[in-house]
């Protein structure tokens, strides 16, 4: 399959990437190129197949509720690059 | 040998019989990083101050008889894995200032056991990469041939190991990570069965993909290490439950039986392979000799759909890593962008400015294969040859004990040769990513060399959770052979 700059723009704009008119090309091209080696995914016959999401085994990991001790704030939000406090910051999102 | 060419076990007497202490040896360790490392820039963090605490730490619990696995034994981190207090970088820009408020459970188990942790290792950036180059901080050389690549993602833990400046590592491996640039650097790499070793504290690339393992000297220690790290994990649900057995019996079966009655199966997809190079094949050749002259049947074996491997895991991975990267926002750790008042805008620019140019490729694949209109035929679709991946192998194991192939292609490449064409990068990665896909271990032991001296390792794959088979033909190889040559640096 082959990838359009728009296309390109469109999916940058899905995973919350900004790309320059350059990049924007140069990632057309080497997405088109990639996409094409993999299309021979298309020649598989593949009815009737499950797919597999992974090689864990696949039976549920359950436990009953169990109360314990919170590392708090002062650990979780350690890293945070801007934070008041117990909460992080982030640009106004209701204007 | 000298103190820096030890192995564990060899390192561990000399401390247990008071010859040496952890804290002179991790000294002379720390000492050798600083003289060469500045060549090979297979660190990316050094906690000089904190390993020899550690250290002096170890001899105390030496002098007391408070003696554990690894106490005092100098082990190197992957800058992936989460150290409490430690900068994590995961080799990219956008964790330059992020410190684990936690260890990873391999970290918090090496630690109980005694080992003094000296440093983190550069890596391709979330380990996206088969050379070491996509790293943000540096590129790690081949210590064998400065001029090569160490092989990758884990090229700065396997690099470090076959320096000298550590007894062991620990890397993880999604498609090849540890076991190519153990061979690439003549160290054995062990991939463990998915689910074998807890991914907690283990920075997700490809969540179902991912394991966490040793790259060692040779294959007894890393089946030292596999015992230190290997269990079922709270933390982890994806972790096993699941017995591990003490993986070094692997070896007194060897002294006894040698390995007769075992079957190696060469799939004969693996030999039809495009651009295998004449030194792999000849390498490869000799090492089944050397298996068979130590009583292992070999046969032909098939796996029908070698040919889709790449295609399918390359939209797996990227799929995963999409998804699993996504959290590197600037909210809640790392770098932030301050230059716009928007949030949508704060993220793009965050995340464009924090990561490199392959990541940001891997995000765009995976975000593509997942969004609406493209699902099932890409994502679907490499879920279901991912099955019949996995078939494949469930019925070769029918007939063989273990599988047997090269590595990589070829050895290490040159540094920049492969760089600006991505493709031609993920083909490399041929060999090893069927183990990931289908989620059974896979071994790396050192085999031979090019004819220009560069290091060349054979692979071999068993049944999930049959580690034990993989180490005892590793061992039984490995001893066999006997490559004598030393890295110079």
């Amino acid at each position: 399959m082959k990838i359009s700059k728009n296309e390109v723009e469109n999916i940058a704009h899905l995973a919350r990437l900004k790309l320059d008119d350059l990049q924007k090309e140069k990632m057309a091209e080497q997405l088109s190129h990639i996409l094409q080696y993999v299309d021979k995914l298309k020649d598989i016959n593949v009815e009737s197949v499950k797919p597999s999401s992974g090689a864990a085994f696949m039976n549920n990991v359950l436990r009953d509720d169990q109360l314990q001790e919170s590392p708090g704030p002062g650990v979780t939000l350690a890293n945070a690059p801007e934070r008041d406090e117990d909460f992080y910051i982030v640009p106004k999102t209701i204007k | 040998m000298e103190l820096h060419e030890l192995n564990i076990s060899s390192v561990r007497q000399l401390l247990l019989k008071r010859e040496i202490t952890s804290f002179d040896l991790t000294q002379v360790l720390l000492q050798r990083i600083e003289k060469f490392d500045g060549k090979i820039g297979a660190f990316i963090t050094i906690d000089k101050e904190r390993a020899l605490e550690q250290a002096k730490k170890a001899d105390e619990d030496i002098a007391n008889n408070n003696i554990s696995v690894l106490t005092g034994i100098p082990i190197a981190l992957k800058d992936l894995l989460c150290t409490k207090g430690i900068k994590t970088t995961c080799g990219s820009k956008i964790l330059d200032n992020f410190i684990p408020q936690y260890d990873g459970t391999v970290v918090s188990k090496l630690k109980k056991n005694g080992a003094v942790i000296i440093g983190k290792t550069n890596l391709d950036e979330f380990a996206m990469g088969s050379s070491t180059e996509n790293s943000s901080y540096q590129i790690t050389r081949n210590p064998w041939n400065k001029d090569h690549v160490p092989g990758g993602s884990s090229g700065g833990s396997a690099a470090a190991v076959t320096a000298g400046f550590c007894c062991a590592a620990l890397g993880s491996d999604t498609g090849g990570s540890i076991r190519q640039p153990a061979s690439h650097c003549s160290v054995v790499g062990l991939k463990p069965t998915y689910g074998r070793v807890s991914r907690f504290g283990l920075v997700s690339y490809g969540s179902s993909l991912d394991q966490i393992g040793p790259i060692t000297k040779d294959v007894k220690d890393a089946a030292l290490l596999m015992n230190v790290i290997s269990g079922n994990d709270k933390m982890d649900s994806t972790s096993a439950k699941i017995d591990v057995p003490d993986f070094s019996r692997a070896f007194d079966q060897f002294e006894k039986n040698s390995l007769k009655g075992m079957t190696a199966g060469i799939p004969k997809e693996y030999l039809s392979v495009e651009g295998i190079d004449p030194d792999v094949e000849k390498v490869f050749n000799e090492a089944k000799k050397s298996l068979e002259s130590l009583g292992v049947t070999i046969r032909e074996i098939s796996l029908p759909h070698t040919d889709y491997v790449v295609a399918a895991y390359y939209i797996i991975a990227p799929c995963e890593a999409s998804s699993n990267l996504a959290r590197f926002d600037g909210v809640k750790y790392g770098f932030r962008d301050r230059s716009t008042d928007d949030l949508i805008e704060m993220y793009k620019k965050t995340k464009s400015k924090g990561f490199g140019p392959e990541v940001q490729r891997r995000i765009m694949i995976g975000t593509f294969a997942l969004s609406a209109g493209y699902y099932d035929a890409y994502y679907g679709r490499a879920s279901q040859v991912r099955t019949l991946i996995m078939e494949d192998f469930s019925r070769a194991f029918e007939t063989c004990d273990f599988i047997l192939s090269p590595v990589a292609p070829t050895p290490a490449f040159k540094i920049g040769e492969n760089i600006d064409d991505p493709l031609t990068m993920y083909l490399t990665d041929i060999f090893t990513l069927s183990a990931n896909m289908a989620g059974i271990p896979g071994i790396s032991v050192p085999a031979g060399y090019s004819a220009k001296g560069l290091p060349i390792g054979i692979q071999m794959m068993a049944k999930r959770f049959d580690e034990m088979t993989l180490l005892r033909a590793g061992y039984g190889f490995e001893q066999t052979i006997k490559l004598g040559v030393r890295c110079e640096l």
